[in-house]
């Protein structure tokens, strides 16, 4: 007996129980399907958190209040110690002469309305100074940033993102026009001019950013609200550092860190340095979780296929032990047996196999860049899960046809012939 | 060329001890065609599984052409049942879902042999099917299903065709049709022909009538 007989004696017997056939590879095509598709949409997020952190530009470091979380407890450091960065640290840092740092922007960050044009739109509105375009790598569409002389000024200019500026100006047009600018449920709040609009930021990380409103930092604090710290200064709540291309960012963070720990007169750091890279690990660390918790789903439901198989293979091998019978009284060896019902077994899960990948891998490219219920999907198609999700099927197919046919094989011709 | 040597065949049921084969000894000599006879549960049955390699004795010696074949293994006994024997089941035993033409092909398919439409056509025909090779067990009479069941025997020319009740569902000429073409086979080819029968007329075609009775062979006649 060759590969063709064993080939035609199977799809013959899976055409001969067509219904049973079908369903069984259903379970097959759900499995490998949704393997490929979860992990396609557990790296899609993965590869969407990184663009979005690579999107806050580039060679950055972020220095924020308080102390790192302890790695143990999880515990934030000691209260007090918090919320103590002041916007001289940040002068101190641009004249600290470390090799490494190139531009320093400090910010402080409100939730604010933005009213123009009987528009009013919530925004996240930045107090910052002119460095902030130069290090953020963020570019202007229209009119000029934020300048020195605002910023001496305690100017009422305010420059737009990208998004905003459509919204609360869908013709165009939005420099020179005036947005009332309100926190505090509009209790305070101040008409200012609008003197440029960012560019929007390319790459899926754009859409936070494209919803900011910046203006000068002492505007922020004489006019919509501050935090002072004990000793009254006034206190930020995060200091963008560029540092140089190629620079070593982990040195730049050490001499920062060094810095501020001197200014602070602290034995322990109130604040935190942190890089991309670092952001982009704790990210990725959630995110694999994430993937693994879905691929574990869907791996779920591709061993339940796996069953359903095993499960039919059993059943058909008993129902057919009379076959079995004939087949060795005609000169059947054992192993001809058992190579008819592997091959049998293989054709049903390799060809669900096969649709399972068409339907995930299609699922999956049909998705990316859709909206499903309100959430933005980015998949990414991997090479290995459909590798992996083809290799399980085989081997599930090895399984469910090789152990049923090597039972019934072990009688003796006469007694499978007898059965009923 | 067969010798059986004190062959037992016991079965046990509900603690009682069946002996459907008590210590035979026969020896058929290449060429023979013998009839065997017998009551109902007598052990006909049982004796052709022994001897087509189907079924195990429990006890005694099977020697084929001097061979134990008690000894082989596995896989050389499936070579006998494919190329040595020919064996036509008292029940037919033909598969459900193939026709005529797929079920002779069988033994060939496991022979690996070449050719094997045109010789499952040719067995066909030689017991008047050439007209019914595409229908399928559940489309044929009782009769016609035998003569599948005969072709799918005759097609690997065994040396030793062994037959339980080949012409047991068939009307008395076309059981006599069938006993020709055994005895062609046996005259020309020089096949040993052992068949179960429970009719003299049949046995009469044969050329020797071994009778047996609750497992033990009583009667060995030769007929001239
Ligand atoms: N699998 C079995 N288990 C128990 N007893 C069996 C089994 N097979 C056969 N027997 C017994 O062995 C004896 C011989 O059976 P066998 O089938 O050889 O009879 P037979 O001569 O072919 O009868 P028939 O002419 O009715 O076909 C019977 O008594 C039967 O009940
Ligand atoms: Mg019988």
């Amino acid at each position: 007996m060759n590969v063709f007989d064993a080939l035609r004696i199977a799809l013959r017997a899976i055409a001969a129980n067509r219904l049973r056939s079908v369903l069984t590879t259903l379970g097959m095509i759900i499995g490998v399907g949704s393997v490929i598709v979860l992990i396609a949409v557990g790296q899609g997020t993965q590869k969407g958190v990184q663009d979005q952190i690579r999107g806050l530009g580039t060679n950055l470091l972020f220095v924020r209040p308080g102390a790192a979380q302890d790695a143990q407890s999880g515990a934030r450091g000691a209260a007090g110690s918090a919320a103590t960065l002041t916007q001289t640290d940040a002068e101190a840092i641009a004249a600290s002469g470390i090799p490494e740092v190139r531009g320093v922007a400090p910010q402080v960050t409100f939730n604010a309305q933005a009213i123009a044009n009987g528009n009013n739109i919530g925004v996240t509105l930045i107090g910052t100074t002119p460095a902030y375009p130069e290090v953020r790598s963020a570019a202007l569409a229209e009119g000029a940033f934020v300048t020195d002389l605002d910023v001496e000024r305690r100017a009422l200019t305010a420059v737009l993102g990208a998004e905003i500026a459509r919204a609360l100006f869908p013709d165009g047009g939005a420099v020179e026009q005036t947005v009332r600018l309100a926190v505090g449920g509009g209790r305070t709040g101040f008409n200012f001019r609008v003197v440029g609009v960012m560019a929007p930021r390319s790459g899926s990380g754009g859409g936070e950013q494209d919803n900011y409103v910046f203006v000068p930092l002492p505007t922020m604090q004489s006019r919509i609200g501050f935090q002072r710290s004990a000793a009254g200064v006034v206190l930020v709540n995060q200091i963008n550092v560029q540092t140089a291309d190629g620079a070593d960012q982990q040195r730049a963070a050490l001499a920062i860190s060094d810095l501020l720990l001197v200014r602070h007169a602290a034995v322990a750091p109130d604040f935190t340095v942190q890089s991309q890279d670092d952001l982009i690990g704790a990210a990725g660390e959630v995110s694999r979780t994430l993937s693994i918790l879905l691929g574990s789903i869907a791996g779920i439901s591709l061993v339940v296929g796996g069953i359903g198989v095993m499960n039919i293979m059993l059943v058909s091998v008993t129902e057919r032990i009379r076959e079995i019978g004939i087949r060795r009284a005609v000169g059947a060896r054992r192993r001809d047996i058992v190579v008819q019902f592997v091959t049998e077994a293989l054709t049903l899960t390799m060809g669900g196999g096969l649709l399972g990948i068409a339907a995930g891998v299609g699922i999956a490219i049909g998705i990316n860049g859709h909206e499903i219920s309100g959430q933005l999907m980015t998949t990414v198609v991997q090479p290995w899960s459909v590798a992996a999700a083809f290799a399980v099927s085989v081997v599930i197919g090895m399984l469910s046809g090789s152990y049923p046919a090597y039972r019934a094989s072990r009688l003796d011709p006469i007694t499978a012939l007898r059965n009923e | 060329m067969i010798e059986l040597q004190a062959v037992s065949r016991h079965y046990r049921a509900g603690g009682e001890v069946i002996r459907a084969l008590d210590a035979v000894d026969l020896s058929i000599a290449a060429g023979e065609f013998v009839a065997i006879m017998g009551q109902s549960g007598s052990g006909k049955s049982t004796l052709m599984n022994i001897l087509g390699c189907l079924d195990h004795p429990t006890g005694g010696r099977y020697l084929l052409e001097g061979h134990d074949v008690g000894k082989l293994s596995d896989d050389a006994r499936a070579r006998l049942r494919s190329r040595a024997f020919g064996f036509v089941f008292q029940s037919y035993n033909l598969i459900p879902r193939m026709s005529a033409l797929e079920q002779v092909e069988l033994p060939l398919v496991y022979q690996g042999a070449r050719d094997r439409s045109r010789r499952a056509a040719a067995a066909l025909q030689t017991v008047g099917l050439g007209a019914r090779m595409r229908h399928r067990p559940t489309q044929l009479s009782g009769g016609q299903q035998q003569r599948v069941a005969i072709a799918r025997s005759l097609v690997v020319e065994p040396r030793v065709l062994l037959a339980d009740e080949p012409t047991g569902a068939l009307d008395t000429r076309t059981g006599e049709e069938v006993m020709e073409v055994l005895r062609t086979l046996v005259r020309t080819r020089g096949i040993t022909v052992i068949i179960v029968t429970h009719e003299p007329e049949i046995a009469a075609f044969t050329d020797r009538a071994i009778r047996m009775r609750d497992g033990r062979i009583v009667a060995d006649e030769r007929v001239a």
